[in-house]
């Protein structure tokens, strides 16, 4: 299994000469599949790129699970390629909320005065799926979700193929309910990360930052480690990175993660653009 | 992926809410066992939780002899948590109690059921008040 992350940027897209070595787009990451699918996880700006990718690879049929229906994992939807490709099939997996579907909640962002276009001009075959639910089950892949803390409707993903595994928690406050490691079923997520190869979690704030945030629904990088240490994972990649943090103000929130984790595990890895991750 | 320990996102978070209550606090989850008091609850108790551990809820409100005040036991399914698991609604009651230092006392009794996004039923909240 491998992962491709196109956009870590947490909140809103940052382009600018502060952010050019971990990107500036919305979460967006791609699990590259050996057949002629695809698998996407969220569709904030890093899907544009992505999708012009997908169509000149030829591929048609794209799953796309999105974590919630925040701007920040949607925004790129719009824009993305196949969308607007009627040789296209694309299933959408997503939360709907208490009282509305999915699909309603999506179709929300492709009318006036949000979007030019109305949800009936897209060309490209539609299906939506709501989540949580039964595992997705591809060849030799497994997707499952659960609903995790985040203001709204959110689930996390794991991801497994083999026996390697990968969470996915891109906006997820579980300090909130507490990282108990004593109590890891009273864990948000836990079950989703437990004994991960990698996580790829929320680690917007630093420790100080987070002061003055807390209930917003992102971790400080101290949590992000705890939550690893708590569920057992092997490896945290810091994900969903602050829009005010430049390029070494990341460094220095992976340095501070990798003090944190100690010498006794494996270090923290800052996501960024173009990140390709092997899994056995 | 390995998900019978994992509690739901709703009772976590009742669980979060109910440990900064100094109101004596208790949640059981779908299948109707107490899976966690809080400190004000202890205090009553004279148990810590995790000393009780997770066990049938109805056996833990028996200890406590629920009655009315001429001292008539008081049957399981009248009484505000069984109410609140079995009929999926908020139910209130008064009733003498006798905690864990021998003492008997007015309680009132609040449990409502929690459901998660998808009318899903997770449990019940039961909150008990000094009368």
């Amino acid at each position: 299994m491998r992962l491709k992350i196109w956009g870590c940027r947490g909140s809103v897209a940052t382009p600018g000469p502060d952010t050019t070595q971990y990107g500036g787009n919305t979460s967006c990451v791609e699990v590259m599949l050996d057949d002629e699918t695809a698998l996407v996880l969220d569709a904030g700006t890093g899907i544009r790129a992505l999708g012009l990718d997908l169509l000149d690879r030829g591929t048609r049929q794209i799953r796309l699970f999105l974590t919630h229906l925040h701007l920040d994992h949607l925004e790129g939807l719009r824009f993305f390629a196949p969308l607007w490709d009627e040789r296209v099939s694309l299933e959408i997996w997503g939360p709907r909320s208490p009282v509305v579907s999915l699909r309603d909640r999506i179709m929300r962002s492709f009318s006036p005065p949000l979007f030019p276009l109305d949800f009936r001009d897209v060309p490209a075959r539609i299906t939506f799926r709501d989540l949580p639910g039964e595992p997705w089950l591809g060849e030799g892949i497994a997707l499952h979700s659960d609903l995790v803390l985040h203001p709204g409707p959110t689930v996390g993903f794991r991801l497994e193929a083999g026996s390697s595994s990968v969470a996915y928690l891109p906006d997820h406050e579980p300090a909130l309910a507490g990282i108990d490691a004593g109590a890891p079923d009273w864990i948000s997520a836990g079950a989703l990360a437990r004994d991960a190869d990698f996580v790829l979690h929320d680690a917007q704030y630093s420790e100080a930052e987070y002061e003055a945030k807390i209930g917003w629904g992102h971790s400080s990088v101290a949590h992000a480690v705890d939550f690893t240490r708590a569920v057992g994972a092997r490896r945290l990649v810091l994900f969903h990175h602050e829009p005010e943090h430049s390029d070494r103000e990341l460094e220095e929130l992976e340095e501070r993660a990798r003090e944190l984790t100690g010498d006794d595990r494996e270090p923290p890895l800052l996501a960024r653009e173009g990140m390709v991750l092997e899994l056995d | 992926m390995e998900t019978q320990q994992q509690k739901q996102l709703v009772l976590i978070l009742a669980r979060a809410f109910a440990s900064s209550l100094s109101t004596p606090t208790l949640l059981a989850d779908a299948r109707g066992y107490l899976v966690f008091y809080n400190e004000a609850a202890e205090a009553v108790v004279g148990r810590r939780f995790a000393e009780t551990g997770e066990m049938p809820l109805d056996d833990w409100i028996a200890a406590f002899e629920p009655r009315t005040e001429d001292a008539t036991p008081i049957p399981p399914e009248h009484r505000p948590a069984r109410i609140a698991f079995d009929e999926r609604r908020p139910s209130h009651a008064q009733y003498v109690a006798t905690s864990a230092d021998g003492v008997a006392r007015e309680v009132e009794v609040s449990a409502f059921p929690l459901f998660a996004h998808t009318d899903e039923f997770v449990g019940i909240v039961v909150i008990f008040w000094r009368a």
